[in-house]
């Protein structure tokens, strides 16, 4: 089973072995400044604390996503936690029944700002195959949604995409956004106070 | 002697006589239909003769036939003799107006959810259980939505284009 | 279990039992259902269960489909195997049908079942180890389910809900990269099912957590229905592989492994060696699918026109194979009506489809006798006395999908 390391040990062709992309700024002798939105997002984007809100045949490729094999942990998304009052990206991933969807809205509402929704698996986003009488047709119909990975469960490397994508939404989020009107005004809509 | 299809009507041909008709074997599965009271004491009888030893309860579900006017729930009991390996299909008919039917929970535990659900999804009263509630769907639903006459999609929608969908 | 109560003086403190919520969303109900158990203390006093929260009404959109596209439906039961209940509905529609299948076909079929067998026991097993604390055996271990995954890719382009086969065979031969990745499979997973066993089986914290939490006699295991190795583990060596075999598994040789007092211990026990059967099965389907040589290597489906969809390049050049296309795609074929029950042994336990056909595309009532369904009844009599812990160690060692489990 154990196997050599194989990447980055040589550097052949002195390519620059990047850790991750500095936001513009000025850089100085032992200093650099930036403004404040992107250096938290800095932070935020590589240190994401997801909710794995695991329903159904998504939620067994999200556990191979976490597994070593696709290793979703590299990206910073490593403390996976279960408590709603801990996370920031809520990680939908299956079918969500009419049963199930005030229980969703509850671990929604128990999220503090700033949270992030992933809504995985064509499930979540739009009811999949299941166009019947006891699917919610779409989570977005009950919490607003940030990014949509569509598949019959997406391959892991898509679920990775879908959080990289999230990961460039909270790099390049306003401080501000969160108390905004347009904001609010959003979470009027669903009913959200 | 081993227990055969042609044994088994005999003898139950035998105790309950005209009240079990419409003897068939498809696919090599012994199926009978029995009317509306007797379906305990069949089963019973299954359960406890010494021959039969029918003990176990494979499956339970139930079929809506709109068309035959009296009858129009089935109830559809799957029996299986472990030891002898015989399996069996045992159905009740009853009327959708007043559906009662006497509960099979008190003789199989694993009769208690099948029964519920069966309830959820067409409307069947088990006289007896202990806790006759919806199981699948949400309590509120006041329809019984495996019903041929129900629609299989959402009805509430807005969002579907019926132009797309053939419908327009 | 040791027995030490605090012994609170007489009137002091009035004794009343909590009511502790388990699910929908806890991390360790690995699915969508609840548990409201009334505590005392530490001890459970009673529970009661609620299901139907992935409820997807699998029997409803049934009657809208016809045979040949319930097959992805199918995939969706108990998504950890798959194939298993792929094949189980092929079968199931093979039997309404009338098509009897070649040997090749059989053996090949059987590879894949076993395959998925394998791959929902290993996520049983690793995830009763994370339940008590064992992370690492769990993730040791998925990435050989990414090893399986590959080889289901490689035959039907899917890892997860595989839609595998057609009514009456495959889609496409197997190819050499998926013996390839088979050979590789077989040769590399007994070392790491081994090493995986010398983490659990042996392991003292292991063995205390699970010996004796989470048991069920054989008489009350038949009388709540249960099937497969949660049977197995009371005792009762009911497997419908050996007793109603279907797809040629009476040519193969393997034991069916029993535990004695059916508690999470023996399910654990019962889970890992069969395992190892099945691994054995595979060795033998792959030695006689090797022994078709020639054009007999080439068979993977029967020679069903009429409910068969012909191959591609014969629909474009010949007349029959266009009208067999017409007709199966637009529905025009002959289907008998009439009733037929069929059942597999899935992961779980006997997964069973009754169909009832009238003759038209779609069925007239297709039922799934669901294993999880049936002996998640039995939880609140498992856990009736025991302690919050060893229930949270029973509910995953049950191994209870929720898309089964709901439907």
């Amino acid at each position: 089973m154990a196997r050599p390391v194989q990447y980055n040990i040589k550097n052949e062709g002195g390519k620059p072995i990047a850790v991750a992309e500095l936001p513009p700024g000025h850089t100085g002798d032992g200093f650099f400044a930036t403004n404040l939105g992107s250096l938290v997002g800095l932070a935020r984007k590589n240190s994401i604390w997801p909710l794995p809100f695991a329903t159904s045949c998504c939620g067994i490729e999200f556990m191979a996503t976490m597994g070593a094999h696709y290793d979703l942990g590299r990206f910073g998304a490593e403390r996976i936690g279960f408590s709603p009052r801990q996370c920031d990206l809520l990680m939908v991933m299956g079918t969500i029944a009419k049963k199930m969807g005030p229980v969703l809205r509850q671990v929604y509402l128990q999220m503090a700002e700033p949270r992030w929704v992933l809504s995985v698996g064509a499930c979540a986003c739009s009811g999949g195959i299941f166009d019947s009488y006891s699917v919610l047709q779409g989570i977005d119909q009950i919490i607003p949604v940030d990014v949509y990975v569509p598949g019959c469960p997406p391959r892991p490397e898509a679920i990775i995409d879908g959080i990289l994508k999230i990961q460039d939404l909270i790099g390049s989020e306003s401080l501000r956004r969160r108390s905004s009107d347009k904001y609010a005004e959003l979470m009027t809509s669903y009913g959200i106070q | 002697m081993t227990l055969t299809n042609e044994l088994i009507k005999e003898k139950l041909a035998q105790k309950f006589g005209e009240q079990l008709t419409n003897w068939e074997e498809p696919y090599g599965l012994l199926t009978f239909t029995g009317a509306k009271d007797t379906n305990l004491k069949v089963m019973q009888f299954l359960f406890d003769d010494t021959e039969m030893r029918f003990r176990f309860l494979t499956d339970l579900c139930a079929v809506h036939y709109p068309n035959r006017t009296g009858e129009e729930l089935a109830v559809v009991y799957h029996l299986h003799n472990l030891v002898d390996n015989i399996r069996l299909r045992f159905k009740v008919f009853t009327d959708i107006a007043q559906p009662d039917i006497f509960t099979a929970s008190a003789l199989y535990e694993s009769a208690n959810w099948m029964e519920r659900e069966t309830y959820d999804f067409y409307g069947v009263n088990f006289v007896g259980h202990p806790n006759l509630k919806r199981i699948q769907n949400v309590e509120e639903m006041d329809y019984f939505p495996m019903r041929k006459e129900f629609p299989l999609e959402d009805q509430t929608r807005r969002d579907k284009d019926d132009e797309m969908f053939g419908r327009g | 279990m040791s027995e030490h109560h605090i012994k609170l003086p007489e009137g002091s403190i009035e004794k009343k039992t909590t009511t502790l919520n388990l699910g929908p969303t806890h991390p360790a109900t690995h699915g969508v259902f609840q548990n409201v158990l009334e505590l005392d203390g530490e001890r459970i006093v009673d529970a009661e269960q609620t299901v139907g929260y992935i409820h997807r009404a699998f029997e409803k959109i049934a009657e809208r489909r016809p045979l040949y596209q319930i097959t992805p439906l199918t995939d969706r039961l108990n998504y950890c195997s798959s194939p298993i209940n792929n094949m189980g509905w092929h079968q199931t529609c093979e039997k309404l049908l009338g098509i009897k299948l070649p040997k090749r076909v059989d053996y090949l079929r059987v590879i894949i079942m076993e395959l998925a067998r394998i791959s929902d026991h290993l996520i049983c097993n690793s995830i009763v180890g994370v339940d008590t604390g064992a992370f690492t055996g769990f993730l040791y271990v998925m990435q050989y389910r990414e090893l399986i995954y590959e080889i289901y890719e490689e035959i039907c382009g899917s890892r997860l809900t595989t839609n595998i086969g057609r009514i009456g065979g495959f889609e496409r031969n197997f190819t050499n990269t998926a013996f390839q990745k088979l050979e590789k499979f077989l040769a590399e997973y007994p070392n790491v099912l081994a090493e995986f066993n010398n983490l659990f089986m042996r392991n003292r914290i292991f063995m205390e957590r699970t010996i004796g939490g989470g048991g069920i006699s054989a008489e009350r295991a038949l009388n709540y229905g249960f099937t497969g190795p949660n049977l197995r583990a009371s005792g009762v060596d009911y497997d419908v592989r050996v007793q109603s075999p279907y797809s040629s598994y009476e040519d193969f040789d393997f034991i069916i492994p029993v535990g004695k007092t059916g508690d999470n211990y023996d399910r654990f026990m019962v889970r890992n060696e069969e395992m190892k059967q099945s691994l054995h099965i595979i060795r033998q389907a792959y030695q006689k699918v090797q022994e078709f040589k020639g054009e007999a290597a080439e068979v993977f489906h029967a020679d069903t026109p009429a409910y068969y969809l012909p191959a591609k390049e014969d629909v474009y050049t010949k007349m029959e194979a266009l009208i067999y296309h017409f007709k199966i795609v637009m529905g025009e074929t002959d289907i008998p009506s009439g009733e037929v029950y069929h059942s597999v042994e899935g992961g779980n336990g006997e997964l069973g489809f009754y169909l009832i056909s009238d003759g038209g595309r779609s069925p007239y009532r297709l039922h799934f006798r669901r294993p999880c369904f049936i002996y998640y009844q039995a939880y609140s009599e498992l856990v009736k006395g025991s302690m919050l812990s060893d229930a949270i160690v029973t509910l995953s060692s049950l191994n209870l999908i929720a898309g089964e489990m709901d439907g």
